[in-house]
C-alpha cells in the first residue's frame, strides 16, 4: 500500500519475519514469550468459566445446576488448571523468559532452543490434560490424594496425571535455562547485588523449580502405576500407605505455592520502585528473603497434614517452621511500604496493581498464620477458610502481581501504549471483585462449611450469594485487560523506549526491543533503581 | 420459611472450644492490626508523597538496619507467642482424659457408621452424652475421610487401614453438623450428619430404646468363638493369651516391646506377621480381606473386656 521507504526501519523482535512458522520455529526468547503468554492466557480463560460455573452452582444450598460428579470435575479441572498450567508457568515463563535476558543484558537466554522445546513440552502436557477433561474430565482434585486417585476414582487419573507430569519437565528446563543465565551472561559490571530484584526472585523461583518438580513427577509417576498395576504403594489394602503420597506430593506442592507468589513479588519490586521513583528500602533484605522463602518453603509441607494422622509432633515441629516463612514475607511488605516513604509516588496502572498486590498479600499472609497455629488449623482446615486463604495468596497476590507485570512491560513487550484510564478501572474493578468473592469465604470457613461440597446446609447461603456476585464482577474485571491489551496491539499508541522513566537495562533499548536486545553490549555502571542524583542520604 | 438465617460465628459446644475461640479472635486482632497498619501506611505516603511534577528526583535512601531488626524482632516475637499457643491446644486435643466414653467409627463412601460399645449403632447420626468426655476411634473401608464437626472445633482424618481418634467433651444439647471434610469422591458433599447431644439420662434412654443389640464385646466373642481363635489363644500354649492383652507392653520376637493399643490389636488380627510376639512360633494366618472394619473393632472391644488376670501373660 505504502511506497517502500528509502531508509528501511530496522526490524524489532515483532516484524523479525511473518508468519506462523517463524513463530512456532523461534529461538527469540521475547517471542518464546509470547507464545507462552497466549497459551497461559487460554488456559486462564477456560480455569475462569469452570470457576464462575462452580461459584454459580454455589449460588444455591442444593446441589441443582450440575450433578455431584461434574462438580468434582469442575473443581478438580479449575484446579489442576490453574496450578499447573496458569500460575506456575504465568511469570516466570511470560514475565521471566522476556524480562531475563534484557535484565541482565545478554542477547538471549542461555540455551534458546532448550527454551522453544519447554515451550513445547508444557503445550503437550496441556493438550495431554485438556485430552482428560473432554474425554470425561477428572474429579480428584488437584491434590490427587490417594488412594482415592491411584485405586477408587473411575476417571481419567492417568491421563492427567500425565499431562502435569510432562509439563513438569517444561518447568525445569525453563528453571535450569534462568539459572545458568543468570550466573554466565550479566553484561560487564552487573554484579549480584546490582540485579533487578525481579531476577533475584526469579532465581529463587528456579530453584524450586529444579529441586522440587522432579518430587512431583515422581509422585504422579507412583499414582499412574499404582492405578494400572496395582502395585501397592498407596492403598492399604494391598499394602500401601495412605500417607505417604501426602508427603511426596506436598513437598512439592507447598514449595510450588512459593513458585507462585515469589515471582509476583519480584514484579512488585519493579513497579514499587518505579512508580516512587525510589531505590528498593532493604534493597539485601528483599533479595535474600527472596532465597530464604524458597529454602524455608521446602521445610514446611508437613502443615498441610496437621489432621491428617501424622504424629503430634510431627505437627509442632511443622507448624514452628511454617512460622517461620512468615518472617522474610514479613520483611518484603514492610520493605515496599518504606520504599514509597518521601518518594515521588504515581498512581499509573502498574502501581494500583502492586498497591492491590500488597494489600492482598498481607491479609493472605496473616491469615496463613491461623493455619499455622495448630490448635485453630484443626477447625479451619479443608474449610472455605482455606479456600479463601490461598486465593488471596494465589489469586491476590500472584494474579494481581502478574498483571501489574502485564502492564508495567505491555509497552516494551508490544510496542504499544495501554488505554490508562480502562487499565485504571479494571485494576480497581479487580481489587473489588475479589475481595467480595473471597472475603465471605473466611467467615463461611470459621463457620465450618467444607470445601469441594456441591450442596451445603442451607445457614450458609447469604455468604456464598455475596461471593458469587463478588466472582461475576471479578471475571469482567479480569475481562477487560484482556479486551483492552488485544486492542491496543493494534490501536494503542506507540510506545517510547522508556515510557516511564524506569531504570533498568530493559529500558535501555528500543521498544519493542530488536531481535539481539540490544544493539551493542550494554555497561553497567551502577546500583539498581539509582533514580536519584548521586549523593545518597542514609537514614 | 422466610426469616434468612445468616450466622457469622458457629455455635460453641465443646470445652476446647472457647480456647479455639480465643486463639482465633486474638489472631484476628493481630491480622486486622497490622493490615489496618500496612494500609494506613500506603494510603498516607501514596498521598503525601504523590509526584507532583514530572521531573521530580526523590532523595536516594537505601534503608535501616535498625529497622530491618525490628520489623524483623517483632513478628518473631508474635509467631513464638502463636506457636506456644496453638501447640497447647493442639496437645489437648491430641490427649483424650483416660475416664472417656469410647465410640467407634468407621466412614464408607459415602456415610458413616458409628457404633456404640452398648451394642446400639446408627448411621450418619452420633447420639452423645452431655458432659461426658468422648473417644472416636475412626477408620475407614475405603479412601480417606475426615470426621469434623464444626461446633466442637473439632477435626481429624479416617484412614483406611489405621486408626485414627478424636475426643470432646459436650457442653451444650442440641443438634450440630457432623461433616466429612476430607474429598471422598462423588458424594463427598453428602456424607454429612448430626451429632446429638443429650443429657446423660436422656442419653441413657436412648441407649435402652428399641431393639437391643448385643453389645461389641459380645459379638466379638461371638466372632473370636466362630473363627476358633480360641484353639490356640488359650492354654495350649500354642499362642499367647489375650485376657488383659489390651493396654500391656508386648515383648517383640524382633527385639524391643510394644504397647498393645487399638492399633496393635488391628495389625495382629490382620497382618499377624509383621510384628511377632517373642516365644511363639508365627503360626497365626492373617484375617485381612476376612473382616470387616466393623468386626475387627468389635474383636478388639471383646479383647479390651476381657480382666486381666486370668491366666496372666508374661
Ligand atoms: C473468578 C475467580 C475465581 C473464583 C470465583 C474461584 C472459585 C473457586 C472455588 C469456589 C473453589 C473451591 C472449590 C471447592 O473446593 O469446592 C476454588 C478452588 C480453587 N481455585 Fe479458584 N476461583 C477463582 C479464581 C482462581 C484463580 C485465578 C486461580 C489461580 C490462578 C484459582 C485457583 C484455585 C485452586 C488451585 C483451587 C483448588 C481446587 C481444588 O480444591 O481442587 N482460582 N476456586
Ligand atoms: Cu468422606
Amino acid at each position: 500500500m505504502s511506497v517502500a521507504l528509502a531508509q528501511p526501519e530496522r526490524p524489532d523482535y515483532l516484524n523479525d519475519g511473518y508468519g506462523i512458522k517463524s513463530w512456532l520455529l523461534t529461538r527469540d526468547h521475547k517471542r518464546i514469550a509470547l507464545l507462552y503468554l497466549a497459551s497461559i492466557t487460554l488456559f486462564f480463560v477456560l480455569g475462569g468459566i469452570f470457576a464462575l460455573i462452580i461459584r454459580l452452582e454455589l449460588l444455591t444450598p442444593a446441589g441443582d445446576l450440575v450433578t455431584s460428579q461434574t462438580y468434582n470435575k469442575l473443581f478438580t479441572m479449575h484446579g489442576v488448571i490453574m496450578v499447573f498450567f496458569f500460575l506456575i508457568p504465568s511469570i516466570p515463563a511470560v514475565l521471566g523468559n522476556f524480562l531475563i535476558p534484557l535484565m541482565v543484558g545478554a542477547r538471549d537466554l542461555a540455551f534458546p532452543r532448550l527454551n522453544l522445546l519447554s515451550w513445547y513440552v508444557y503445550v503437550v502436557g496441556g493438550v495431554f490434560t485438556l485430552t482428560a477433561a473432554i474425554t470425561g474430565g477428572v474429579d480428584t482434585g488437584w491434590t490427587f490424594y490417594t488412594p482415592y486417585s491411584s485405586t477408587y476414582s473411575n476417571t481419567h487419573v492417568v491421563l492427567t496425571v500425565v499431562g502435569v507430569f510432562i509439563t513438569g519437565f517444561s518447568s525445569i528446563l525453563t528453571g535450569l535455562n534462568f539459572i545458568v543465565t543468570i550466573h554466565k551472561m550479566r553484561a560487564p559490571g552487573l554484579s549480584w547485588f546490582r540485579l533487578p530484584l525481579f531476577v533475584w526472585s526469579m532465581y529463587a523461583t528456579s530453584m524450586i523449580f529444579i529441586l522440587g518438580t522432579p518430587v512431583l513427577a515422581i509422585s504422579l509417576v507412583l499414582v499412574g502405576l499404582e492405578r494400572i498395576f496395582r502395585i501397592g504403594i498407596f492403598d492399604p489394602h494391598i499394602g500401601g500407605d495412605p500417607l505417604l503420597f501426602q508427603h511426596l506430593f506436598w513437598f512439592y506442592s507447598h514449595p510450588a505455592v512459593y513458585i507462585m507468589i515469589l515471582p509476583s513479588m519480584g514484579v512488585v519490586s519493579e513497579i514499587i520502585t518505579c512508580f516512587s521513583r525510589k531505590r528498593a528500602f532493604g534493597y539485601n533484605f528483599i533479595a535474600f528473603s527472596s532465597v530464604a522463602i524458597a529454602v524455608l518453603g521446602f521445610l514446611v509441607w508437613g502443615h498441610h497434614m496437621f489432621v491428617s494422622g501424622q504424629s503430634v509432633a510431627a505437627g509442632v515441629i511443622f507448624s514452628g517452621l511454617s512460622f517461620l516463612v512468615a518472617i522474610p514475607s514479613a520483611i518484603k511488605v514492610f520493605n515496599w511500604t518504606a520504599t514509597l516513604y518521601k518518594g515521588s509516588v504515581s498512581y499509573q496502572t502498574p502501581m494500583l496493581y502492586a498497591f492491590g498486590f500488597i494489600g492482598l498479600f498481607t491479609i493472605g499472609g496473616l491469615t496463613g498464620l491461623f493455619l499455622a497455629t495448630l490448635g485453630v488449623d484443626v477447625h479451619v482446615h479443608d474449610t472455605y477458610f482455606i479456600i479463601a486463604h490461598f486465593h488471596y495468596i494465589m489469586v491476590g497476590g500472584a494474579v494481581m502481581g502478574y498483571l501489574g507485570g502485564i502492564h508495567f512491560w505491555w509497552p516494551k513487550i508490544s510496542g504499544r501504549m495501554y488505554p490508562e484510564w480502562w487499565g485504571r478501572v479494571a485494576a480497581v474493578v479487580v481489587f473489588l471483585g475479589f475481595n467480595l468473592t473471597f472475603f465471605p469465604q473466611f467467615i463461611l470457613g470459621y463457620l465450618g462449611m467444607p470445601r469441594r461440597y456441591h450442596a451445603y446446609p442451607p445457614e450458609f447461603q447469604v455468604l456464598n450469594v455475596m461471593s458469587t456476585a463478588g466472582a461475576s464482577i471479578l471475571g469482567i474485571g479480569y475481562l477487560l485487560p484482556l479486551v483492552y491489551l488485544t486492542w491496543s496491539m493494534r490501536y494503542g499508541p506507540k510506545a517510547s523506549a522508556n515510557p516511564w522513566a524506569a531504570k533498568g537495562l530493559e529500558w535501555e533499548t528500543t521498544s519493542p526491543p530488536p531481535t539481539e536486545n540490544f544493539l551493542e553490549t550494554p555497561i553497567v555502571t551502577e546500583e539498581a533503581y539509582a533514580y536519584a542524583a548521586p549523593g545518597a542520604t542514609h537514614v | 420459611m422466610l426469616a434468612i438465617e445468616f450466622p457469622l460465628f458457629p455455635p460453641r459446644a465443646s470445652t476446647l472450644a472457647g480456647s479455639v475461640d480465643n486463639l482465633y479472635f486474638t489472631l484476628l486482632a493481630i491480622t486486622a492490626f497490622f493490615s489496618t497498619l500496612i494500609f494506613l501506611c500506603i494510603l498516607f505516603f501514596a498521598i503525601k508523597y504523590r509526584r507532583r511534577s514530572e521531573d521530580e528526583r526523590p532523595p536516594e535512601i537505601h534503608g535501616s538496619l535498625k529497622l530491618e531488626i525490628v520489623w524483623t524482632a517483632i513478628p518473631l516475637l508474635i509467631v513464638i507467642g502463636l506457636f506456644t499457643a496453638g501447640v497447647r491446644i493442639y496437645y489437648a486435643g491430641a490427649r483424650p482424659p483416660a475416664n472417656s466414653m469410647p465410640i467407634y467409627v468407621v466412614g464408607k463412601q459415602w456415610m458413616w457408621k458409628v457404633q456404640h460399645p452398648e451394642g446400639k449403632s446408627e448411621i450418619d447420626e452420633l447420639h452423645v452424652p452431655l458432659g461426658v468426655p468422648v473417644r472416636l476411634l475412626m477408620t475407614s473401608e475405603d479412601v480417606i475421610h475426615d470426621f469434623s464437626i464444626p461446633a466442637f472445633r473439632i477435626k481429624r482424618d479416617v484412614l483406611p487401614g489405621r486408626y485414627t481418634t478424636e475426643w470432646f467433651q459436650a457442653t451444650k444439647t442440641g443438634d450440630f453438623h457432623l461433616f466429612c471434610a476430607q474429598y471422598c469422591g462423588t458424594n463427598h458433599s453428602a456424607m454429612v450428619g448430626h451429632v446429638v447431644v443429650m443429657e446423660p439420662a436422656d442419653f441413657q434412654k436412648w441407649l435402652s430404646e428399641g431393639p437391643q443389640p448385643p453389645s461389641m464385646a459380645d459379638s466379638g466373642a461371638r466372632l473370636f468363638a466362630k473363627l476358633n481363635c480360641a484353639t490356640c489363644h488359650s492354654d495350649s500354649g500354642k499362642a499367647p493369651l489375650l485376657a488383659g492383652s489390651f493396654g500391656s507392653t508386648v515383648p517383640l520376637a524382633a527385639g524391643g516391646s510394644i504397647r498393645a493399643d487399638e492399633a496393635y490389636l488391628r495389625e495382629s488380627i490382620l497382618a499377624p506377621r509383621t510384628r511377632i510376639v517373642a516365644g511363639y512360633p508365627p503360626t497365626m494366618p492373617a484375617y485381612q480381606g476376612q473382616l470387616t472394619e466393623s468386626q475387627v473393632l468389635e474383636l478388639i472391644a471383646y479383647l479390651k473386656s476381657l480382666p486381666p488376670g486370668k491366666g496372666d501373660r508374661r
